[in-house]
């Protein structure tokens, strides 16, 4: 059991850290790049693929750096830090994560390089009206003919889904979930992108008689979706941690600086207790989180621990996000402070894949199953 | 960056299980998971048992009985003792007076005393708290005057848990009134509680137990030779002893153990002709306190792989304020499962109620104490928000 960092893997953050500084040394610049399709910059989207950030995870035969989930933890920490609109996680976590888990090797050879070198921007499209957070679709659905594929049915709210170059699709299949690739130019594909409220870009996809290509070789692919999702859910809980720890870093330091009264806001122990609080949920977020990591790493119960650090990382994004601008004052709910924003964003993560409430009842199905949890034992490290 | 144990860990940890398991008496074992009333014969019978295997005292310097482990061997010995319902070694002696009269006393204390404290031949009692001096531990006002060779002692401590049977106590005591500051001129003291002039009165609790009490010192002589450490330097020991009672304060193998017991309780209840436990609401609670419970463990972890240096890391104090609330959020979970059964605390023979629900709401009462004892929850926040945030 080791939870330090190597010398290989500080250096990485150190690097991520300067890069994403430099692009977004003031949150005016976020707000500004957050304003204009597509709601990231391009440009420091080509200096993460040319960092090799963007194939971080990939094996090396298809371009990638053969990086592990706590470098790829890392990355999500240090977007988090500064919460970079570039989708990081959306297109190289999820959607890479989706082609390199159950792609054909050609698929992998030709998409995944691409990804990596940052040319093709992929999303997965898998949110529908009416369901939430399931790993199956219902309102899409995919019907053959011959060796062709097409797509009928809406996807909403897709995060980065109008930039994308390549929609990774689920869609009702026989028996299940299938995935499929749709190429942006496709015939029969409408998309209507739109702001979110966290300065993030979404759309409604809609897709009639659209062709498509089966992504790997086709048949039920539900646990595979689970799997990506749960990857997923980790790397969005490490971005999480990342926004707090900047919530938690600017509130403090607001604290020190701000005066009422005739003294600075941090002579008031109803204020400086409220900011301890907001500093055990964040660390006590922070050891689920790298856990989980560490799962993933290990080969464990990528799926619990998910969950586990999803329900952490939610409990603590509310309770931190809120406070901040609490503790702020009036000045925190203004668009031209940065704290508010990172109140936003944590909401945004929040509800992408998964909220505490979600996390929690899918862990009480199982909570009977044994006596103790052992975060060291089965079936987390095997 | 590495989750699982090393093969030696995992050796380890199998070996503190059997021991925990097989060497301490199981009925003493089951006193303790059953939140009974362990006996003064008990924790003597249990912590001799631990110091015969060298394991009572782990932490203390090698050449007065301890093991030169890793603060994370020392975390898994702690918790597999917690997960067993092992009493643990008394705190005052092992945790408290042992490592400052290791760390600070003159050779013929530490002859005289450590391996008696190790093997609980004495039973050491803790003379801090006053009635007007408790997150405010300085401003005490008991008061040792020199007078020959001898100190003598007057005032007034409070909150001394198992003060009963102890049959010493190490005391915090003024010694320099005029110093500028408070901090400054107060000494270490250690004596019988059989001294002529003092007198202990014990404090009913509202569980109903006796577990604290008021001591009181009238004209109590010292001989002089019972000062710990340096005159006048006793405020720094008694921070380092503070110290050390926040080390495995988290109590994750106790919390762990009590929700392993929730969940069976919670089988044995039935609502609406189906088990406590499948209800939706109730599995929710006990997953949500479990959840922060592995979380909390992790951070444990955490906090010992980076205290190597012997200092405590300041994120213990996230240990003392978590712990204590998520145990408490168990004891609060077993009275509310025990439910009606709950109002039994006290029924004797005669009563169908089963013990675990009569002991629930005493113990969730008694553990309102956590939160308090150690340096109180609030005090861990100043700590949180000085030397973390700087705030």
């Amino acid at each position: 059991m080791d939870f330090t960092f190597d010398s290989e893997q500080n250096d990485l953050r150190e690097a991520v850290r300067g890069l994403l500084e430099r692009a977004y040394s003031d949150s005016e610049t976020r707000r500004k790049v957050a304003a204009n399709d597509p709601g990231f910059d391009e440009k420091t989207w080509s200096r993460l693929a040319e960092m090799g950030l963007l194939g971080l995870p990939f094996a090396e035969e298809h371009g990638g750096m053969g990086a592990g989930p706590i470098e790829v933890a890392i990355v999500a920490e240090e977007i988090g830090r500064v919460i970079a609109p570039e989708p990081f996680i959306e297109a190289v976590v999820l959607a890479g994560g989706l082609i390199a888990a159950v792609g054909t090797d050609e698929q992998k050879g030709e998409l995944l390089a691409a990804i990596a070198e940052g040319t093709t921007v992929p999303a997965f499209a898998h949110a529908e009206i009416g369901t939430r957070w399931s790993a199956s679709a219902a309102a899409v659905t995919a019907t053959q003919a011959g060796d062709d594929w097409t797509l009928s049915g809406v996807k909403e709210p897709v995060p980065a889904g109008a930039r994308a170059d390549v929609l990774v699709v689920s869609a009702v299949i026989d028996g299940g979930t299938g995935l499929f690739l749709v190429q942006g130019d496709a015939a029969g594909l409408t998309r209507t992108g739109y702001r979110t409220h966290d300065g993030t870009r979404a759309a409604n996809v809609r897709f009639d008689g659209t062709p498509a290509t089966l992504l790997g070789t086709g048949g039920d692919q539900t646990a595979a979706i689970e799997r990506a999702l749960a990857e997923a859910r980790i790397a969005y809980s490490h971005e999480a941690i990342g926004a707090m720890d900047t919530a938690l870093r600017t509130t403090a330091e607001y604290l020190k600086t701000r005066k009422q009264f005739g003294v600075t806001l941090n002579r008031f122990q109803a204020l400086t207790f409220r900011a301890a609080d907001m500093y055990v949920s964040l660390e006590l977020a922070r050891s689920a989180a790298l856990w989980a990591s560490m799962v993933l790493d290990a080969g464990g119960d990528v799926v619990s621990a998910a969950d586990r650090a999803r329900l952490q990382t939610s409990r603590a994004g509310r309770h931190i996000g809120k406070e901040a601008i609490q503790l702020h004052g009036g000045i925190g709910v203004t668009a031209e402070y940065s704290v508010g924003h990172y109140t936003s964003r944590l909401t945004a993560i929040d509800h992408l894949l998964g909220d505490g409430d979600f996390a929690v009842a899918r862990l009480a199905r199982t909570v009977g199953d044994r006596a103790t949890i052992d975060p060291l034992g089965a079936p987390y490290a095997v | 960056m590495r989750l699982q144990l090393s093969p030696e860990l995992e050796a380890f940890r199998e070996e503190m299980r059997t021991f925990f398991t097989t060497q301490v008496p199981k009925e003493i074992r089951d006193k303790v998971a059953a939140h009974r009333h362990v006996s003064k014969d008990e924790y003597v019978e249990a912590q001799r048992a631990l110091n015969a295997a060298g394991l009572a005292v782990p932490h203390w310097p090698v050449e007065w009985g301890g093991r030169d482990w890793s603060p994370l061997q020392r975390h898994i010995w702690r918790e597999e003792m917690q997960l067993a319902g092992v009493p643990e070694p008394l705190a005052f002696n092992t945790s408290m007076i042992g490592p400052v009269i290791a760390a600070f006393g003159n050779q013929e204390q530490k002859e005289r005393f450590l391996a008696k404290t190790a093997n609980l031949d004495i039973w050491w009692c803790q003379g801090f708290s006053e009635p007007d001096a408790g997150s405010d531990l300085a401003s005490l006002r008991t008061t040792a005057v020199r007078d020959g060779d001898d100190w003598v002692v007057n005032g007034q401590k409070t909150w001394t848990t198992l003060g009963q049977h102890a049959d010493w106590i190490f005391c915090l005591v003024r010694t320099d009134p005029t110093a500028e500051k408070k901090q400054r001129g107060i000494s270490m003291l250690v004596f019988p509680m059989d001294t002529p002039g003092v007198t202990l009165r014990p404090i009913e609790l509202i569980d109903g137990g006796f577990e604290v009490n008021e001591v009181f010192f009238e004209d109590v002589r010292v001989p002089a030779e019972n000062l710990i450490g340096e005159e006048n330097r006793g405020w720094d020991y008694a921070k380092f002893l503070l110290g050390n009672e926040r080390v495995g304060i988290a109590r994750v193998g106790a919390t762990k153990k009590m929700l392993a017991q929730a969940k069976d309780y919670a089988r044995e209840i039935t609502v609406d002709g189906r088990p406590l436990l499948e209800d939706p609401f109730m599995a929710r609670r006990i997953a949500e306190v479990e959840n922060e419970l592995v979380a909390l463990e992790l951070t444990a972890l955490r906090v010992v792989a980076n205290s190597a240096d012997g200092k405590p890391h300041p994120a213990s104090s996230v240990l003392k304020l978590k712990g204590s609330e998520l145990q408490q959020a168990a004891t609060e979970l077993l009275v509310d499962i025990a439910g009606p059964l709950s109002l039994a605390s006290f029924a004797e023979e005669g009563s169908d109620v089963p013990d675990w629900a009569r002991v629930a709401t005493p113990h969730y009462l008694n553990y309102r104490k956590v939160s308090i004892y150690g340096g109180s929850n609030e005090v861990q926040r100043t700590i949180i928000a000085g030397t973390i945030l700087g705030l």
